[in-house]
């Protein structure tokens, strides 16, 4: 079995899958169960000033189903904790004596005066946690305030309120993003310019789930209205990886610790988000759908892969295809491939002919000598994988690379060596090649 | 005393009252909504579908199935109307498994097809739950006049197809009620709650449709006379006659004819006023045959073994119908065929087969080894067949192979008349088929008139 114990800014765990600031970790007794069911790590429900926020009465979460109900996204316009500050820092105190070898890290959201943030640094460093998160991502209510990402957004405010922290607690600082912005890297450089020991990512994305079409207003509806809510769950794993990708490569961040969230489900899922470079993972709307004991199959199957793999401890994975993350322009246009459908696998549904040939470019055949047969026709595949994402068959149709020869579509020569946009002769902004 | 060697052992209320209710329930239960829209997604919509390639009608499955799993039912059900009028009969009487569950490319994926029959069911069913009426309205009158023969399936969508196009349209039905075999002849269990009368209030609901109960071809009214009267004919008379066992014994009592059970059975108010045998023999191996043994069975009958003269292979009931049967506790004995009928006191007490040996082309050789099975009601069900007397009269129309012979467009050879269902040659006796039929014919008869 591989080695799955993390060391993440000095703050240890025995396997990186920690749950993140969410009503999994609101109180001692789910943190509990969630330490016995085997978790790594925690971050505690974000902890705000007295007197305690309050949450509506009505209902609070709302999601995308797919066709058997299985839950895709998830939407919620819950607040911080709206329990006393005072009971959950001796809940957390007692729960990190309890499980000192956990990850215990506190999520924090005070107004942006020096002094709050002061005050509340030294209530947290008492329970004797292991860090604290600053939750600049709330996305809905809190940001009405002034707080969650309304700071989030201001990459000045990140900095300076990342500073403050850092100047007052002797415990590592998290600084956990909102994705409600246009470049993920400006609010990251902000918290490591700050002086942010990591940063943690996605918070939750604005989003209205769904249109009660009955009642015209917004779902979930309180009282016939309805506000925006935060999104989540297995519909923003792909957001969230790519704004992971984007810090992990940013020159200006590189080596800056990411916890990355959003979407995590399975083993896999972990897998990706640590190889672009997440040295922990944490996980909410998958534990709030089936149950802390997920956390059994993420262990065992982190694990197992590596093993198969060859990687050992959890450092080997964590950045390895960072370094493939690239920009469009750098990708090699000499680079051929065709669409090829194995005709044993193929259930001749035609869903590739009809995409392809709709859509695209009219490079499957629907019929063959008078028979039903979808077959790739070469002179036309641009080698989208357009009709690899809609087969409903894994693994019916692959991508194989042409190598040599000339590529019956263009008739040309397939040019063995590398050669990308920045030289292509059709960019006006090409630079020039060097002189032979 | 009951002497069992002489009396033969016929009782009717074998069973409790509740018996009768959940035997005679729906055979393949309905769908729920959750279980629609979970099976709705096991559609891959497909192109050009082979499942509506091999759908008699060509009802747009993939259409259909999809707005199931949108949360549009009653969108789908108009899907299904727009080309089998009786869909909601289909869903529930269809051989799927040799139809277009047969052609669904998930059984190639998985082995087990999408369950189409069930969708049908489920989106007919729910459309009928909210509208009394169809989706359709009549185009203007036309003021022509035409006449169907018989309100069976193809009866039925051939009237509703002309009437919708303004035509005006009068059906003559020899029996009292409309419908059919769905109404006299398909088993109890697949069409249960009186659908048969429901779907057909539902089709006449287009409205330009006089309905002749009572009134019958050669009896009533004549060929010639129709011909005269009307702009055009259509004849859906399906088939009047059985096939004969012609061996020794037939006229005994207790040797029935399946379907004219079958009949009265499904015109029976009190199912447990039916007499009942304890050992029963059926002879057949149609879909008739397994009908009829299920539906024994599940009246009370103790033994019931469907004895064959062919193969199982050879069967004309699916392989899916036989397991049905199988799993009633019905014996399927094959290569079985019958030589006499033995009785006592003039009721039959027992049969006596004899051994057939199939040779690979499929005829049949008699091994001389002879089988005695006792029984107390034998069933014939050895097939139907076309009974033309009621054409006589007039010019007289084609028969090919026993059947009213016709074109591509289900033109007879006479002008202006028209057949399709069970009564033409060349059709596969299936609902579905017969609605198709009707169909065919309505689109070429409204050519003709509004040329
Ligand atoms: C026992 C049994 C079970 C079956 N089960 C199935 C099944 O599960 N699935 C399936 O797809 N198919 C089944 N079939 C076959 C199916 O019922 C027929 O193919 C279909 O009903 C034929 O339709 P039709 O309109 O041609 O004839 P019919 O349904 O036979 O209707 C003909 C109508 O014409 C009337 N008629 C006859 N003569 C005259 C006359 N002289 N004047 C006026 N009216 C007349 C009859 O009374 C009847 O109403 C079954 C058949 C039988 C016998
Ligand atoms: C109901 C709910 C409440 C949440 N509350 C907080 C919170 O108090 N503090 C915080 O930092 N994030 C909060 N989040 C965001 C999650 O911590 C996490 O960033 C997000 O849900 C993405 O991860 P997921 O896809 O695994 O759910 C909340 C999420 C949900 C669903
Ligand atoms: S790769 Fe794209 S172009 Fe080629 S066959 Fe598939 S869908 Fe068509
Ligand atoms: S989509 Fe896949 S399974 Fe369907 S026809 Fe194309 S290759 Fe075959
Ligand atoms: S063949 Fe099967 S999967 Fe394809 S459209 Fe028909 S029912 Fe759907």
């Amino acid at each position: 079995m591989a080695d799955l114990r993390t060391n993440f800014l000095g703050i240890k765990s025995p396997n990186p899958f920690w749950l993140a600031s969410a009503p999994p970790t609101d109180k001692e007794y789910n943190v509990v169960r969630a330490f016995k069911a085997g978790w790594g790590g925690v971050v505690w429900k974000t902890l705000g000033e007295d007197p305690a926020v309050v949450n509506v009465n009505g209902p609070r979460y709302g999601a995308i189903h797919g066709p058997d109900r299985s839950l895709l996204g998830f939407n919620n316009i819950e607040l911080i904790t709206d329990r006393p500050l005072e009971v959950n820092l001796r809940e957390i105190k007692q729960v990190k004596r309890d499980w000192p070898d956990r990850a215990l890290v506190v999520s924090l959201m005070v107004p942006c005066e020096e002094q709050n943030w002061i005050d509340i640094l030294r209530r947290v460093e008492e329970t004797e946690a292991d860090g604290v998160e600053l939750n600049f991502g709330c996305p809905h209510g809190m940001s009405e305030r002034g707080m969650g990402s309304a700071v989030g957004q201001v990459p000045e405010y990140i900095e300076m309120v990342t500073r403050w922290c850092k100047q007052h607690t002797r415990m590592p600082v998290i600084v956990k993003l909102t994705p409600n912005i246009t470049d993920i890297r400006n609010p990251a450089r902000a918290a490591h310019a700050g002086g942010a020991d990591a940063v943690s990512l996605i918070n939750t994305i604005n989003s209205i789930v769904s249109v009660d079409l009955d009642q015209m207003a917004p779902y979930p509806t309180i009282d016939g209205q309805g506000a925006h809510g935060g999104y989540c769950g297995p519909a923003v794993k792909p957001i969230a990886l790519n704004m992971v990708a984007e810090i992990a490569r940013d020159p200006q961040t590189q080596g800056l610790p990411i916890s990355g969230i959003g979407g995590v489900t399975t083993w896999r899922d972990a897998a990706e988000f640590m190889a672009l470079g997440a040295g922990t993972v944490q996980v909410c709307t998958a534990a709030m759908t089936y149950g802390f004991r997920i956390v059994e199959d993420l262990i065992d199957g982190l694990s197992d892969w590596m093993d198969e793999k060859g990687y050992t401890s959890v450092d080997e994975v964590v950045g390895r295809a960072v370094p493939k993350v690239t920009d469009w322009q750098r990708l090699n246009l000499n680079y051929v491939v065709k669409a090829r459908i194995d005709q044993d696998a193929c259930i001749k549904c035609g869903r590739c002919h009809i995409a392809c040939e709709d859509t695209s470019h009219q490079a499957i055949t629907a019929m063959k000598d008078g028979l039903r047969h979808f077959e790739v026709i070469d002179e036309e595949c641009v080698g989208c994988n357009l009709c690899v994402s809609v087969c409903p068959v894994e693994d019916c149709i692959t991508m194989e690379h042409i190598a040599e020869g000339t590529d019956p579509r263009t008739g040309k020569p397939i040019d063995p060596n590398y050669a990308n946009w920045t030289t292509h002769p059709n960019n006006p902004n090409r630079v020039p090649e060097a002189a032979e | 005393m009951a002497d069992a060697l002489v009396t033969p052992d016929i009782r009717a209320g074998r069973l409790t009252a509740d018996d009768y209710l959940e035997n005679f329930e729906d055979l393949h239960p309905p769908l729920g909504v959750h279980e629609a829209r979970v099976e709705a997604d096991r559609c891959y919509f497909c192109y050009d579908a082979p499942c509506t390639i091999a759908c008699p009608t060509s009802i747009d499955i993939p259409k259909f199935i999809r707005q199931i799993a949108t949360g549009n039912p009653l969108g789908s059900a108009k899907t299904i109307f727009e080309q089998n009028i009786l869909g909601g009969m289909c869903a529930r009487v269809c051989p799927t498994e040799t139809l277009c569950e047969e052609a669904c490319v998930r059984n190639l994926a998985e082995d087990r097809p999408v369950s189409i029959g069930l969708l049908q069911r489920h989106a007919t069913d729910t459309f009928l739950a909210r509208n009394a009426s169809l989706p359709y309205e009549r185009a203007a009158p036309t003021g022509k006049r035409v006449v169907v023969v018989g309100g069976g399936p193809a009866g039925l969508s051939c009237a509703h197809a002309l009437a919708r196009e303004g035509h005006d349209v009068t059906i003559f039905e020899a029996r009292p009620k409309l419908g059919g075999l769905n109404e006299y002849g398909i088993a109890a269990y697949k069409t249960t709650h009186d659908f048969a009368q429901a779907e057909v209030d539902f089709v006449l609901s287009i409205g330009g449709i006089t309905v002749k109960c009572d009134t019958a071809l050669g009896r009533d009214i004549t060929l010639e006379g129709l011909r005269r009267d009307f702009d055009a004919v259509f004849l859906g008379m399906g088939l009047g006659g059985v096939n004969a066992l012609r061996t020794e014994g037939e006229d005994l009592a207790g040797v029935i004819d399946a379907v004219a059970y079958i009949a009265e059975l499904r015109q029976a108010q009190d199912l447990s006023a039916l007499p009942v045998g304890r050992k029963v023999v059926v002879i057949g191996g149609g879909m008739t045959a397994i009908d009829i043994a299920v539906q024994i069975k599940r009246l009370g009958a103790e033994e019931v073994t469907i004895a064959y003269r062919r193969d199982r292979e050879a069967m004309k009931a699916s392989a899916y119908e036989q397991e049905i049967a199988l799993t009633n506790g019905v014996v399927i004995r094959e290569c079985l065929a019958p030589r006499r009928l033995i009785g006592e006191g003039g009721h039959v007490r027992a049969i006596e087969l004899e051994r057939m040996l199939p040779d690979s082309a499929g005829r049949l050789t008699g091994t001389g080894e002879s089988v005695t099975l006792e029984a107390d009601q034998v069933f014939k069900a050895i097939g139907q067949t076309f009974v033309p007397d009621a054409l006589g009269g007039g010019e007289a129309l084609e028969l090919d192979g026993g059947r009213i012979g016709v074109d591509a467009d289900r033109r007879t050879s006479l002008t202006g008349v028209w057949a399709g269902g069970d009564c033409v040659a060349g059709g596969e006796d299936l609902t579905v088929a017969s609605v198709e039929d009707g169909k065919i014919a309505a689109a070429s008869i409204h050519a003709a008139l509004s040329a």
